[in-house]
C-alpha cells in the first residue's frame, strides 16, 4: 500500500460485495405486497422472492404515517443519571450527570420515531437504555408486556432477541478478527435459536436480505467497503427477528451515495418485516425522510415531539425553529447568498448543573422569569404534536405573556397562586390522547 | 496529583507487606523445614532431628506463623536480636534477619550492593536510551528503505537470542578471544578505592553488553512509535503550517512518540534495578542480583527474602514515577 | 437572567462581484499518481480550476474522487519521494509543481493555509493552543519576539470569536469544545493573512448550529482578509450558501464545474443529478423520492473504460453505441454558457433533467412550472 497517509484516505478497499447482477436471477416484483403477519411477533424474516439489493436502489418516497397502529414501545419518564465522583483519596459521588432527566415517547408497530438533536442532548443515551446497554435510573419502558427498565440480566436476555442496535461507525462496530459469518450467526447461537447445522443457511439468507454476497460469509471485514458493513452490521441486528430496532447514526459515517441505499434497505426491511425502528441521527433532513414522527431532545429532555409536517412544517419551539433554520438549504443556490436563520449565543450547558425550570433558557429569545422558576412540561397541542415551552408558537407568532399559567396553576411570573387547581395534571403520558390544549382558542379540544 | 500519589503510594505499602508476607509463608510452609539449612551449615551436612529442633525453637519456628511474622515486622521498624542455635545476634533497624551463610546482618550486605548493580543499570540504560532512539527515529523516517528493513530484521535476530547467551557471547569474545585490554578484568570496583577509572573499565564490558541487546529493544519500540505518531493528523497540520521538517520530525513527532517508550523504559529501569542476575554472574560484578542468585543455591533464607521485598519495593516506585510522569508528559491524562 | 439577542444573517454580495488581477490559484491539467503495492493509482487526473481572490470555489466528491488529493497538491503536502505531480499549480503567480521544499515551506502557512476536518485530532494534543498558534505566526516572522507571537495569538483567538481568549490561550486542545477547537484551527490558519485559505470538510464532524456559526464566521473572515476560499464537502447544502463556484469530482476527474447557481439548478451531468437525488432535502415534498446512486464508488486500482461514471450512470442507455463505455467524454461547456462545464456523452441533458430527474426529486417544482 502506499506510503503516502494522503493517498489512503482517497483509495477505497477494493470490492468485494455484491451488486445486483451478482445476486442471481431473482426477480424484482414491483407491486410487492407483503404478508400480513401472523399474530403479533412470530413474523419469520426470511428471502420470500425479494432482491433487497436491487429494491434498494430504486427511488423511495418519505415513509407515510400509519395514525391508527398501536405502540410497540412505550417509554415513561425515562431517567439516566450517571454518578460524578469527586477527585481526592476518598472518591464520593458529587454530582450527576443528568443525561436523559424524564422522557416520555411511543414508538408505533411498524413505525418509526426519529430522535434528533446536537451533541450532549441524550439522544445517544437514550438509544443504549432502550436496548438495555445501560440501566436506567428512573422511569419505565414498556414492551410486550414487560417493563425493560426492571428487568434483570437472566430476564432480559431472551427480550434482547426484539430489541436489536445498529451502531454508527461501521469501522469499529464490527470485530475485525471475526468473519462476516461469525459476526451475523453468533447471536444465534447465543440464543440457541436455530440448530447448528442449519446456523450457515440462515446466515446466508441474511446477507442476502441485505445485498451482499451470501458466498462471502468466510471474509473479514476489512475486505468491505463502508457501506458494506453497514450492511453486515445490520444483517447482525436482524438476525433473531427484531421487533424493534434501534439505529444510532446509521448512516453518518458513510458516503453520501451510499447513505441511500442504506437508508432504502432500512425502509424495505421495515415495511416487509414490520419492524419498528427509534432512529436517532443529528441530519434532519435523513430523519425527515425516514421518521413520520421526531421527537426533539435538548440537555435530557424532549422538547418537542410530533408528526413530521408539524416539526418540519409548523414547528412551535423555539429551539427546533433554531435547528431547522440552521440546516443549510440546497435551494438556497437559486437565490444565492446564506439563508436567514436564527442565532443561538452562547453554548449548550453542563448536564451536571442544568440550568432550572427550562433548560433552554439561557440561549432563548422568548425567555421571561417562569421560564427560570417552572419547568414547562411537555404539553400537547395538537392531535399528534406535544411541545414543552411557556410561549410555544409558530415562528414570528410567540405569545407575549406564558400559555401554560392555568395549567399549572402559576401567574405569569411563575409563582404559585394560591388557590389555584391545576387543570391538566396527567401532562407527559408516553402516547396521544384524543383531547389537547389549543394554543388559539386556549380550549380543551378534541378530534 | 497529590490526592493521586498519595493513594498509590497506600496501596504500595499494601502491596509490599502482602509481598512480605507472601514470601514469609512460602518459606515456613514450605516442603522442608525452613530451619533445615542453617542446620545443614552449621554442622557440615550432619543434622540431626535433635539438632534441628533446637534451631528451631531458637530461631523461632515452633511458635505461630503470624507472631514470628510480628517481629520481623517489628524487627524492620525497631529492630531485634536473633538467635540461632546458641549464638545472639544484633540486628538494628530496620532489620531484614542475618545470612545464614555470613552471620552479618542482611541489611549491610544488601546496603554494600546496592551501587553496583545501580552502576549497571544507570550506564547500560543510558548506553541503550542514547543510541536506541535516534536509530529507531530514523528507521522511522525512512521506513519500508532497504536500511530500514536491513536494521529491523538484524536488531530482530539479535533480540530473538536469550539475553544469558548473548551476554555471555559477548564476555567470552572479548575477553577471552579477543582480549580486549583495559576492559577484560570485569567486576565493581568502588570509586571511593579504587578511582573513576577502573569503576569504569571494570563495567564497561557488561554496559556493552546490556547496552546492545537493549538497544535493539528501545530501537523498535521507538520506530513503532514513530510511525505511528509521523502518520498522526496533527503532523500534516504541522507540515501545512510550514514548519522545518526538523521541527515536525522532533518537537510534534518524536514528543508524542516518546511518551510509550518512557512508560516501557519506567518499568524495564525498575527491573534493572531490582538486580540485573546474568549480567553481574557473568561479568563477577558483585552485585544484588548475584548475590540473590547465591543466596537461592545456598539456601541462605532471610537473604532471599530480603533482595524479593528489595525488588518488590523497586518495582512499586518505578510504577508510580512511571504514571506520575506519563500525566506529566500527556496533558489529557491528568491524574486528578 | 438577560435575554439572549438574535440576529438575522443577510444576504451575501451579488456573485457578479470580480476580483481584480485574475485568479490568485490557478490550476491546470493537474495529474497526481501514486504507487502501491498492485500497481500505480491515479488519484487526481487533468484537473483544471481557478480561484479568484474574494471568491469561494466548493469542490464536491465523494471517497476516491480526489477533492483531498487534489487540494494536498496544491499545498505540497504530499510525499514527494511517492507521489507524482505533474500539470500547473500556479499560487500569486509561484509555479508550485516542482518548486523546492523550502520555497515550498515559505509558502505554506503563509499566503496559502488549509484546515482540516477534525480538529482534536489535527490539533497536537501536546502543547498549548496558544503554542501552536504562536508557533505558526513565528516560523514565517523570524524577526518577531514572543511577546509579539502571544499577542498575535489572542487576537487571533479573539477575532475567530472564542470568548476570553487571554486566558484560554493557555488551555490545551481537548479542553475546548467542538466548535471551539475549529475556530482555534480556523485562527492558526488565518493567522499570517494567508490570500488562500483551503477548508477540508470543515463543518463535517460539528452539530447543525455550530457548524452554521463557523460557517458565518469563513464567511466574515473572507470578507475582511479578501482570501480565495476553496471548501471541500460532500454537503451540497454547505456548497449552496457557501460557494459562488462550484467543482463536482469523480474518480480523479472534474466531471462538472460552473457557477454554484448552474450546478444546482441546472446541472447537466448524471453524477450531479445522482447526488442532488439521494440526498434528501429538509423543504423537499414527501412524495419527493431518495434515488441512490446505484453501486459503489470506483475502485482506482481498476478505474471503469471510458466513462469512469458509466458503471453507475442509469442514463448511459441513452448515449447510441457503446460510446460510454469506449471513449471518455471530454469536458464541454454546458448549454447555460461556456463557464459552466460537464463531462457527458449525452446529447440533450436538459432535456433528460427536466423530464425524468427534476419530477422525482421536486415534484413540486414540477407543479408550479405547469
Amino acid at each position: 500500500m502506499t506510503q503516502d497517509p494522503n493517498a489512503r484516505a482517497e483509495i477505497e478497499p477494493t470490492e468485494v460485495g455484491a451488486n445486483a447482477a451478482e445476486t442471481g436471477d431473482r426477480q424484482l416484483t414491483a407491486e410487492h405486497s407483503p404478508e400480513t403477519p401472523d399474530a403479533y411477533g412470530s413474523h419469520e424474516i426470511g428471502i420470500e422472492d425479494l432482491d433487497f439489493a436491487t429494491l434498494a436502489e430504486q427511488g423511495h418516497t418519505a415513509t407515510k404515517l400509519d395514525p391508527l397502529a398501536p405502540a410497540v414501545l412505550s417509554v415513561d419518564n425515562l431517567k439516566m443519571y450517571f454518578p460524578v465522583k469527586s477527585s481526592g483519596v476518598v472518591r464520593r459521588t458529587i454530582g450527576h450527570v443528568q443525561a436523559v432527566d424524564g422522557i416520555s415517547f411511543e414508538v408505533p408497530k411498524g413505525g418509526s420515531l426519529g430522535l434528533v438533536g446536537e451533541s450532549g442532548c441524550g439522544k445517544s443515551t437514550t438509544g443504549r437504555l432502550i436496548t438495555r446497554l445501560y440501566k436506567p435510573t428512573g422511569g419505565s419502558m414498556m414492551f410486550d408486556g414487560h417493563d425493560l427498565a426492571k428487568l434483570s440480566a437472566r430476564e432480559m436476555k431472551p427480550l434482547r432477541r426484539d430489541v436489536q442496535m445498529i451502531f454508527q461507525d461501521p469501522y469499529t462496530s464490527l470485530n475485525p478478527r471475526h468473519t462476516v459469518g461469525t459476526i451475523v450467526g453468533a447471536p444465534l447461537e447465543v440464543h440457541k435459536i436455530v440448530p447448528k447445522n442449519q446456523v450457515l443457511k440462515r446466515v446466508q439468507e441474511l446477507l442476502e436480505i441485505v445485498g451482499l454476497n451470501p458466498e462471502h460469509y468466510n471474509r473479514y471485514p476489512n475486505e468491505f467497503s463502508g457501506g458494506q458493513r453497514q450492511r453486515i452490521g445490520i444483517a447482525r441486528a436482524l438476525t433473531l427477528n427484531p421487533k424493534v430496532l434501534v439505529a444510532d447514526e446509521p448512516v453518518s459515517a458513510l458516503d453520501v451515495s451510499i447513505q441511500a441505499q442504506v437508508v432504502n434497505l432500512l425502509q424495505d426491511i421495515q415495511s416487509e418485516f414490520d419492524v419498528s425502528f427509534l432512529f436517532i441521527a443529528h441530519d434532519l433532513a435523513i430523519v425527515r425522510h425516514f421518521c413520520p414522527e421526531v421527537a426533539v431532545m435538548y440537555l435530557g429532555k424532549i422538547v418537542e415531539i410530533g408528526d413530521r409536517e408539524t416539526i418540519y412544517g409548523k414547528p412551535h419551539h423555539p429551539y427546533t425553529q433554531a435547528l431547522l433554520s440552521a440546516v443549510p438549504d440546497v435551494k438556497q443556490a437559486a437565490v444565492g447568498g446564506r439563508r436567514e436563520r436564527i442565532r443561538l449565543e452562547g453554548d449548550v450547558p453542563s448536564p451536571i448543573n442544568p440550568p432550572s425550570g427550562c433548560r433552554f433558557r439561557t440561549r432563548c429569545q422568548f425567555a421571561q422569569e417562569i421560564c427560570a422558576k417552572v419547568e414547562p412540561p411537555l404539553l400537547q397541542i395538537g392531535q399528534r404534536h406535544k411541545v414543552a415551552c411557556h410561549f410555544a408558537g409558530e415562528l414570528g407568532s410567540h405569545p407575549a405573556s406564558p400559555v401554560t399559567t392555568d395549567l399549572l396553576g402559576v401567574d405569569d411570573q411563575g409563582s404559585p397562586v394560591a388557590g389555584a387547581t391545576p387543570t391538566n395534571t396527567q401532562l407527559t403520558i408516553p402516547g396521544y390522547e384524543d383531547t389537547w390544549y389549543d394554543l388559539k382558542t386556549k380550549q380543551t379540544t378534541g378530534v | 496529583m497529590f490526592a493521586y500519589v498519595v493513594k498509590r503510594l497506600i496501596s504500595g505499602v499494601l502491596v509490599v507487606t502482602l509481598v512480605s508476607m507472601a514470601i514469609f509463608l512460602l518459606f515456613w510452609y514450605g516442603p522442608s523445614s525452613p530451619a533445615q539449612p542453617i542446620c545443614d551449615r552449621e554442622t557440615s551436612n550432619r543434622c540431626t532431628q535433635a539438632k534441628l529442633a533446637v534451631y528451631e525453637k531458637t530461631l523461632g519456628y515452633d511458635n505461630p506463623v503470624y507472631e514470628e511474622y510480628g517481629k520481623y515486622v517489628k524487627g524492620i521498624f525497631v529492630g531485634r536480636t536473633l538467635t540461632i542455635a546458641s549464638n545472639d545476634y544484633e540486628c538494628s533497624a530496620p532489620c531484614m534477619g542475618v545470612s545464614f551463610r555470613t552471620k552479618q546482618p542482611v541489611k549491610e550486605e544488601l546496603v554494600s550492593r546496592i551501587p553496583a548493580t545501580f552502576s549497571i543499570a544507570i550506564g547500560g540504560a543510558f548506553l541503550y536510551l542514547l543510541f536506541g532512539v535516534p536509530i529507531g527515529v530514523a528507521a522511522a523516517r525512512r521506513r519500508g528503505s532497504v536500511a530500514d528493513k536491513a536494521l529491523v530484521s538484524s536488531f530482530l535476530f539479535i533480540s530473538s537470542v536469550p539475553y544469558y547467551l548473548f551476554a555471555l557471547l559477548t564476555w567470552l569474545y572479548l575477553t577471552i578471544t579477543f582480549e580486549v585490554p583495559f576492559f577484560s578484568d570485569t567486576g565493581y570496583f568502588p570509586i571511593t578505592q579504587d578511582g573513576p577509572f577502573k569503576w569504569f573499565s571494570g563495567l564497561f564490558l557488561a554496559w556493552v553488553a546490556l547496552g546492545i541487546f537493549g538497544c535493539t529493544q528501545y530501537t523498535r519500540f521507538t520506530r513503532g512509535a514513530m510511525v505511528e505518531a509521523l502518520s498522526e493528523d496533527y503532523i500534516r497540520t504541522a507540515k501545512a503550517k510550514g514548519l522545518p521538517t526538523r521541527t515536525i520530525v522532533y518537537k510534534h513527532g518524536l514528543r508524542a512518540a516518546l511518551v510509550p517508550v518512557v512508560t516501557i523504559f519506567g518499568i524495564d529501569f525498575g527491573t534493572l534495578l531490582a538486580g540485573t542476575i546474568f549480567t553481574e554472574r557473568i561479568f563477577e560484578i558483585q552485585g544484588i542480583g548475584w548475590w540473590s542468585l547465591e543466596a537461592v543455591q545456598g539456601r541462605d533464607l532471610p537473604v532471599v527474602q530480603a533482595t524479593a521485598l528489595f525488588s518488590a519495593v523497586v518495582l512499586i516506585i518505578s510504577n508510580l514515577l512511571v504514571d506520575v510522569v506519563y500525566s506529566v508528559l500527556d496533558p489529557r491524562v491528568r491524574l486528578s | 437572567m438577560t435575554s439572549v439577542p438574535m440576529t438575522q444573517s443577510s444576504a451575501t454580495e451579488s456573485p457578479d462581484d470580480r476580483g481584480s488581477d485574475g485568479p490568485y490559484l490557478q490550476v491546470e491539467d493537474l495529474k497526481v499518481t501514486f504507487p502501491t503495492q498492485d500497481g500505480p493509482v491515479t488519484a487526481v487526473s487533468g484537473l483544471t480550476y481557478s480561484v479568484e481572490k474574494g471568491k469561494t470555489l466548493g469542490i464536491v466528491g465523494e471517497s476516491g474522487s480526489g477533492k483531498s488529493v487534489s487540494s494536498m497538491a496544491v499545498m505540497g503536502l504530499h510525499d514527494t519521494k511517492s507521489a507524482q505531480i505533474s500539470g500547473s499549480i500556479r499560487v500569486g503567480g509561484t509555479e508550485v509543481v516542482g518548486l523546492s521544499e523550502a520555497k515550498m515551506r515559505g509558502l505554506r502557512g503563509n499566503s496559502m493555509a488549509m484546515i482540516f476536518q477534525d480538529a482534536l485530532a489535527a490539533l497536537h494534543p501536546f502543547y498549548k493552543i496558544g503554542g501552536q498558534l504562536e508557533e505558526a505566526y513565528l516560523v514565517h516572522h523570524s524577526s518577531a519576539s514572543k511577546r509579539d507571537a502571544r499577542r498575535k495569538a489572542i487576537e487571533m483567538l479573539d477575532r475567530v470569536g472564542i470568548p476570553q481568549p487571554d486566558r484560554r490561550v493557555d488551555d490545551f486542545p481537548h479542553q475546548f469544545s467542538g466548535g471551539m477547537r475549529q475556530r482555534a484551527m480556523i485562527a492558526m490558519g488565518l493567522i499570517n493573512d494567508p490570500s488562500l485559505l483551503i477548508a477540508d470538510e470543515p463543518t463535517t464532524a460539528l452539530d447543525v448550529t455550530v457548524q452554521a456559526q463557523i460557517l458565518d464566521l469563513l464567511q466574515d473572515l473572507q470578507r475582511e482578509f479578501n482570501s480565495a476560499v476553496i471548501i471541500i464537502t460532500h454537503d451540497l447544502g454547505v456548497i449552496a450558501e457557501m460557494a459562488d463556484d462550484v467543482l463536482v469530482m469523480y474518480a480523479g476527474r472534474c466531471v462538472e464545474y460552473g457557477t454554484t447557481k448552474q450546478i444546482l439548478t441546472a446541472p447537466e451531468m448524471p453524477y450531479t443529478w445522482g447526488l442532488l437525488s439521494s440526498i434528501p432535502d429538509v423543504g423537499a415534498s414527501t412524495d419527493a423520492r431518495l434515488i441512490p446512486i446505484p453501486g459503489n464508488p470506483p475502485s482506482l486500482l481498476r478505474p471503469p473504460s471510458g466513462c469512469s461514471f458509466h458503471p453507475r450512470c442509469v442514463h448511459s442507455d441513452k448515449v447510441p453505441g457503446d460510446l460510454c463505455r469506449t471513449e471518455l467524454p471530454e469536458l464541454v461547456p454546458a448549454s447555460s454558457g461556456t463557464a459552466h462545464l460537464k463531462r457527458c456523452h449525452l446529447a440533450d441533458p436538459v432535456g433528460v433533467y427536466t423530464t425524468e430527474v427534476l419530477p422525482e426529486i421536486a415534484p413540486e417544482l414540477v407543479e408550479e412550472t405547469r
